[in-house]
């Protein structure tokens, strides 16, 4: 089966430190795949390298089998590659509403549109709304980013993701420093994506990883370690040595 | 408190409100109660229109600007050599003023939108400077540094003649502001200017969202430059004159200064800032010659310390406490 997103020999450096060393990598149409790493292992970068927020020095990126390594991010984000930003990456000042339209909007392809005002595409609102009653979000749905707590700020990326109805979707550390309530609420909303859908999540809590994921992909240094079944990774004595050893207290 | 249905009040953004009456009534209102300052009033009028231009790119767009003049100068010299050479209906100069300008934008935003930070802002102030220069140097054409001086603007819709006391430029420098604000309105709350504002606060977003960020900001600047052009002409037929500060620093500067105290990315701050800077600026020249300037920026200083949203920004802090 074509994957549905594949890397080959997907290469990257900053100076003398490489972030993507030859990383070739597959996601399965409707994998939960985990990538998993010490601090400054690459995996952030990887996610650039597939949206092309990064240029790979060398090396491709294909979707459902076709090419998009010379796509602009932009091209990659309609075909359906959609991240979620380790860092928080919100328009702060717009409600929460506007936040999810927006995505809405673009992923209607109605974002350019000059004439009719947004407000009279109320399909497109009633839509961003529905994502954020599903996270539990229609509370602050009139509040600026800005003024809500983190971890709440945490599933307003994640609902900007999703409402993008993506094709495959990166998800970097989206529980990371998360208050239970809503680390809940993000691992509910990632069990309940369709499951024809294919996500790959950046994850250090080792316990969420064995509960989300059914693969595993184990980088170290730009270079994959390992991948295997949650139960391989768990009894390698590599990975017990290089990945738990670096991780963050 | 929280909008009982924040998806209606999202889709109700863009209903017209009554105190968006107001400028407009104002402005009737000044037309029969300052018949000696109609000419200032349609110079006030084009530079409002000047201010909504620098709203779209600076407010809206987030795209720093220091050489807006370039394409307000543009619009102007476009109308003034129409009307030195035998073409002086005003319409037709305006919309080719707005072409021409429009043009420039495009072109210029090609390079100046690939930049980003101070580098941004270097490149608009070099593209006016440039432009000024030129001006200044091809006097065959544009008169050099005395200006363009032998303009025959016709008569508005072939009927109304630009006269001593401005009540011809004021009313058509109405029409016009009015007309291009209809456009300037639908264009911030169409799922265009939407866009515009996600890319201000946060491109990056906007791209991952699959948003063509640097088509849209191309889109934005072009329409801007053609307002900014609009704008220069509207001063080039109501003065008869056109000269190379209308591309110059001082025209790029003052106007980023008037929004600012406004209120800027708020549609009505050029409605404020800019008839207080300019009434300020005339009567405070006439009171303290030396010093106005000196007024001026002290009020701007107080502005940036207590209210930095501008006074439209003050107002709705105000207003919602
Ligand atoms: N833009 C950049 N410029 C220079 N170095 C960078 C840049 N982005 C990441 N790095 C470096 O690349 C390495 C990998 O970073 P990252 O991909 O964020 O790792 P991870 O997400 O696995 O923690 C780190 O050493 C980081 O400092
Ligand atoms: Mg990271």
């Amino acid at each position: 089966m074509t994957p549905a997103l594949e890397t080959i020999g997907l290469t990257r450096a900053f100076g003398a430190v490489t972030v993507a060393d030859g990383i070739d990598f597959r996601l399965a149409p409707g994998a939960r795949h985990a990538l998993i790493g010490p601090n400054g292992a690459g995996k952030t970068s990887f996610v650039n390298l597939v949206t092309g927020a990064l240029a790979p020095s060398a090396g491709r990126v294909l979707l459902d089998g076709a090419d998009v390594t010379r796509l602009a991010p932009a091209a990659r984000a309609r075909r359906g590659i959609v991240r979620s930003f380790q860092i928080t990456s919100l328009f702060r000042n717009l409600t929460v509403l506007e936040n999810v339209t927006l995505a809405v909007t673009e992923r209607h392809g109605a974002g350019g549109g000059m004439i009719r005002p947004a407000g009279k595409r109320r399909a497109l609102i009633e839509e961003a709304w529905a994502g954020l009653e599903q996270l539990g979000l229609a509370d602050e749905a009139a509040r600026p980013v800005r003024t809500l707590a983190y971890g709440r700020q945490r599933l307003v990326e994640l609902a900007v993701a999703l409402a993008l109805r993506p094709r495959v979707l990166l998800l970097d550390e989206p529980a990371a420093g998360v208050p239970a309530e809503e680390a809940g609420r993000i691992v509910a909303a990632v069990e309940g994506l369709p499951a024809e859908l294919a996500v790959l999540i950046i994850e250090h809590d080792l316990e969420l990883v064995f509960r989300l994921a059914r693969r595993i992909t184990v980088l170290v240094a730009g270079r994959v370690l390992m991948e295997g079944s949650p139960a391989e990774v768990a009894e390698d004595p590599r990975v017990r040595e290089v990945y738990l050893g670096g991780r963050r207290a | 408190m929280i909008a009982a249905d924040p998806v209606a009040a999202l889709a109700a953004r863009h209903r017209w409100r009554w105190p968006e009456a107001l400028p407009w009534l104002a402005a009737v209102a000044a037309f029969f109660l300052f018949p000696g300052y109609l000419a200032l009033g349609a110079q006030i009028l084009a530079s409002i229109l000047y201010g909504l231009s620098i709203d779209l790119v600076l407010g809206y767009g987030g795209i720093v600007t220091l050489g807006q003049a370039a394409f307000f100068g543009t619009g102007a010299y476009t109308a003034g050599l129409l009307a030195a050479h035998g073409m002086g209906a005003p319409e037709p100069g305006l919309i080719a003023a707005g072409l021409a300008a429009a043009a420039l934008g495009a072109l210029s935003g090609l390079a100046v939108l690939r930049l980003s930070g101070l580098a941004q802002l270097m490149a608009t102030l070099m593209v006016a400077a440039m432009l000024q220069s030129a001006a200044d140097k091809a006097s065959a054409i544009t008169g050099g540094a005395d200006g363009l001086q032998n303009m025959a603007v016709g008569k508005v819709l072939g009927l109304f003649a630009f006269g001593l006391y401005g009540r011809t430029a004021y009313l058509y420098a109405l029409a016009v502001l009015f007309l291009c604000f209809l456009g300037m309105r639908a264009l911030v709350h169409s799922p265009f200017g939407r866009s515009l504002v996600g890319m201000r606060e946060n491109a990056a977003r906007m791209t991952a969202l699959g948003a063509p960020v640097f088509a849209r900001r191309l889109i934005a600047y072009t329409i801007a430059a053609g307002m900014a052009g609009i704008s220069g002409a509207l001063y080039a037929q109501s003065t008869g004159f056109v000269a190379p500060d209308s591309l110059g620093f001082d025209r790029s500067g003052n106007i980023l200064v008037m929004l600012l105290l406004g209120g800027i990315g708020r549609l009505y701050g050029a409605f404020i800032g800019v008839p207080l800077f300019m009434v300020a600026q005339d009567r405070l020249s006439d009171l303290d010659p030396a010093y106005w300037y000196f007024w001026i920026g002290l009020g701007l200083v107080l502005m940036v310390r207590f209210a930095r949203g501008g006074i439209l920004g003050l107002a709705a802090r105000i207003r919602r406490e």
